[in-house]
């Protein structure tokens, strides 16, 4: 896909702007770096465990978080390193974790599957296909009861529309005007199979909106601008008082669904197809058409590299988790005495 | 000091504590205009408006999932799941989601809240609205269990649920909520994990909650009269904590062990009790600990097969007079 040169009236009129679309840029580069080198550390080894990369999707993790303010409540999946570190929790942090150290953001009790940083508005990763959206609907009650301003946004993928909390949750968000946002990532596939295969309607999240008296919203979820743009105007709506959102964002994974996952499954050529529309080569031409200098272009590179490597020596030298929490934070008294 | 059925004494309990703080607020199915399928939230609405009571849909998992949610971000969310039963439906945040944030996160996520629930056997509902489902909450990490079985309990231990920053299982018991009891006026709080000795004996320590509790009463009552066997009995009241020094103490001098459960047999809270008291307290034992529980079938609707299917009065003395030897 071509992209014409932007005219001057086109860079006058940018309702971006440059700040914002380095933003863009860095922060898919960060979880494509960081996911990559996750990779890699898990062929060495020192990633135990199942990891469930988004290499592919960055532009929909970061095309909301870089509309989001400080407050906003991202409520992730198993598949919620790219939306941790959209919310600049440190690359360090997120591959401590994977790699079961010390520094790791919660010293290896939760694993890749659970990232949670409430310091950083990131309020859980949850593995149970589903259970999250409720619970981002209770957020929004919170804000909403107590007149608070900040959205839960609700990440989830295209399999997630066909299990029943997704429907409990959509009809309870609109019946009580909820300030939440709901964020489909539909990646053409649950585990392993084809979405299509399984589903009653073309757009798993889409043509269910109507179901719940939304707007069926679908958009590229590999342009991040595009994806930018919806997620402002869904705060906003949000904020406002305006009630729920359901965003179909359309992506592609390019690696398997976990670290397991050879993708054998997927028809010859479609991941060479997506990989043409791969989001972070469409947004370095974004740049350029913009008028970004490569020189801007490959500083933010090279910044992000050593910022990755930086990480992984930190996490390789640092000690393993600790046995002394083994038991703790079980109950709120920190510890996990059920009896006198 | 009032008389106050167990049914008003939920709606006080939760007016004390909503009255007490904002961040408080109750949500389920039917509570709120109609004042819940078992009327015992009445007036609720009207007190304290719709901001604070609300009506949701059929939804268990939106409402568990809301409400951890809430509690996760600064309120203190009272739920209601109508039948304990129907807590089948909505597990997964029963089993995965309160209970495991807080570890999995090492101790970032909060979870403050309450779910209550009606428990219980002898409406005549059948195997999918009679269940005492105790068991199946009390064997998962990060909940607590609680279980009043008089009015005064029933303020007392909701309010501290309610104050309690862990998630807690507040299992109503279906068929007391017509019961009366004397309820001391003005604020009660009373303490999770401390169980009551409701009738001193020397002979036997019969553990019981909920239901159960009147049943051993009137059984130890019995024993008393006609067998002259005096038996101590113990309202359990909260499984998770559990008061083990209570149980223990009271086994120490009675040196036996029975236990009154509704729950089906297998893995009954009674069990778990019988095998702290095996290994920490064996030699205090003159026999065996004794279970006497539901069996292990599903309930039945009629009546007379529902009451056949329960411990009852006559059961109860009838194990306990057989094991003494009297
Ligand atoms: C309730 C439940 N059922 C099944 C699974 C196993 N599982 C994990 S991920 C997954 C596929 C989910 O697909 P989708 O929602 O499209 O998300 P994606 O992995 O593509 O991001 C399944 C079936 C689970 N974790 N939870
Ligand atoms: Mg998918």
């Amino acid at each position: 896909m071509r992209m014409q040169a932007r005219t001057e009236t086109d860079l006058i009129n940018d309702d971006i702007g440059e700040t914002k679309r380095l933003e863009l840029y860095k922060t898919q580069l960060v979880i494509r770096d960081a996911e990559q080198r996750a990779h890699d550390l898990f062929l060495q080894n020192l990633v135990k465990g199942t990891s469930h990369l988004s290499l592919g999707q960055e532009g929909v993790a970061a095309g909301f978080a870089c509309a989001m303010k400080h407050g906003d409540l991202s409520f992730c999946t198993y598949r919620g390193h790219a939306h941790t570190l959209a919310r600049g929790v440190p690359v360090e942090k997120v591959l401590g974790e994977l790699m079961g150290r010390d520094n790791g953001l919660m010293r290896g009790k939760g694993g890749s599957m659970h990232l949670t940083s409430e310091l950083h508005g990131v309020m859980g990763s949850y593995a149970i296909i589903g259970a999250h959206l409720p619970i981002a609907c209770g957020a929004a009650w919170r804000a909403q009861y107590k007149g608070q301003k900040d959205v839960s946004v609700c990440f989830f993928g295209d399999g997630t529309t066909n299990i029943g909390a997704f429907h409990e949750a959509l009809n309870f968000a609109v019946i009580w005007n909820l300030p939440v946002v709901f964020v489909c990532e539909n990646n053409l596939y649950m585990e392993y199979t084809p979405i299509s295969d399984v589903t009653a309607v073309q757009n798993p999240a889409g043509d269910r909106a109507s179901a719940y008296g939304l707007p069926k919203i679908v958009i590229d979820g590999n342009d991040a601008d595009v994806v930018y743009r919806e997620a402002l105007k869904a705060y906003d709506r949000a904020r406002s008082g305006g009630g729920p959102s359901l965003i179909e964002c359309l992506t592609y994974r390019h690696s398997g669904h976990s670290r397991a996952d050879p993708a054998k499954y997927r028809p010859e050529g479609e991941l060479e197809r997506w990989k043409q529309r791969d989001p972070i080569k469409i947004y370095r031409e974004r740049l350029a058409q913009f008028g970004i200098s490569e020189k801007a272009i490959s500083d933010i590179d090279a910044h992000v590299k050593r910022e990755v490597d930086e990480a992984t020596e930190k996490c390789k030298a640092a000690p393993p988790t600790s046995l002394d929490i083994l038991t703790t934070d079980v109950y709120a008294d920190g510890g996990y005495a059920w009896r006198n | 000091m009032a008389e106050l059925s167990y049914r008003d004494a939920v709606i006080r309990g939760i007016s004390q504590e909503m009255e007490r703080d904002q961040d408080v607020v109750f949500l389920g199915e039917d509570v709120a205009k109609a004042g819940g399928v078992f009327k015992a939230t009445v007036g609720l609405y009207d007190k304290f408006g719709p901001l604070r009571v609300r009506d949701t849909p059929i939804s268990e998992q939106a409402i568990l999932g809301a409400a951890m949610g809430a509690a996760m971000t600064g309120l203190k969310p009272i739920a209601e799941i109508m039948f304990s039963d129907f807590i089948a439906v909505c597990f997964d945040y029963i089993a995965n989601e309160f209970p495991k944030s807080r570890y999995m996160t090492n101790g970032q996520t909060k979870c403050p809240l309450v779910v209550r629930t009606g428990n219980g056997a002898g409406s005549r509902f059948g195997a999918q609205h009679s269940q005492s489902v105790e068991n199946w909450c009390m064997m998962i990490p990060g909940l607590k269990v609680v279980a009043p079985s008089s009015p005064r309990d029933v303020i007392g231990l909701l309010a501290a649920s309610v104050r309690d920053p862990d998630p807690v299982i507040f299992l109503e018991h279906k068929s007391l909520y017509s019961i009366k009891g004397e309820v001391p006026d003005g604020e009660i709080v009373d303490t999770l994990g401390t169980a009551k000795i409701l009738r001193p004996g020397k002979d036997a320590t019969i553990l019981a909650l909920a239901m159960m509790v009147p049943r051993a009463l009137a059984s130890a009552e019995k024993l008393a009269t006609e067998h002259g066997i005096e038996c101590e009995v113990i309202d359990v009241r909260s499984l998770v904590p559990l008061d083990t020094q209570t149980i223990l103490g009271s086994v120490a001098r009675t040196n036996r062990l029975f236990t009154v459960e509704e729950n089906p047999r297998l893995c009954g809270w009674g069990a778990e009790i019988v095998s702290i008291v095996a290994d920490e307290a064996f030699y205090d034992l003159d026999g065996p600990p004794v279970r006497i529980t539901t069996p292990h079938c599903p309930l039945p609707a009629s009546d007379l097969l529902e009451d056949a299917m329960l411990p009852n009065v006559d059961r109860i003395v009838d194990r306990i007079r057989r094991t003494m030897g009297a």
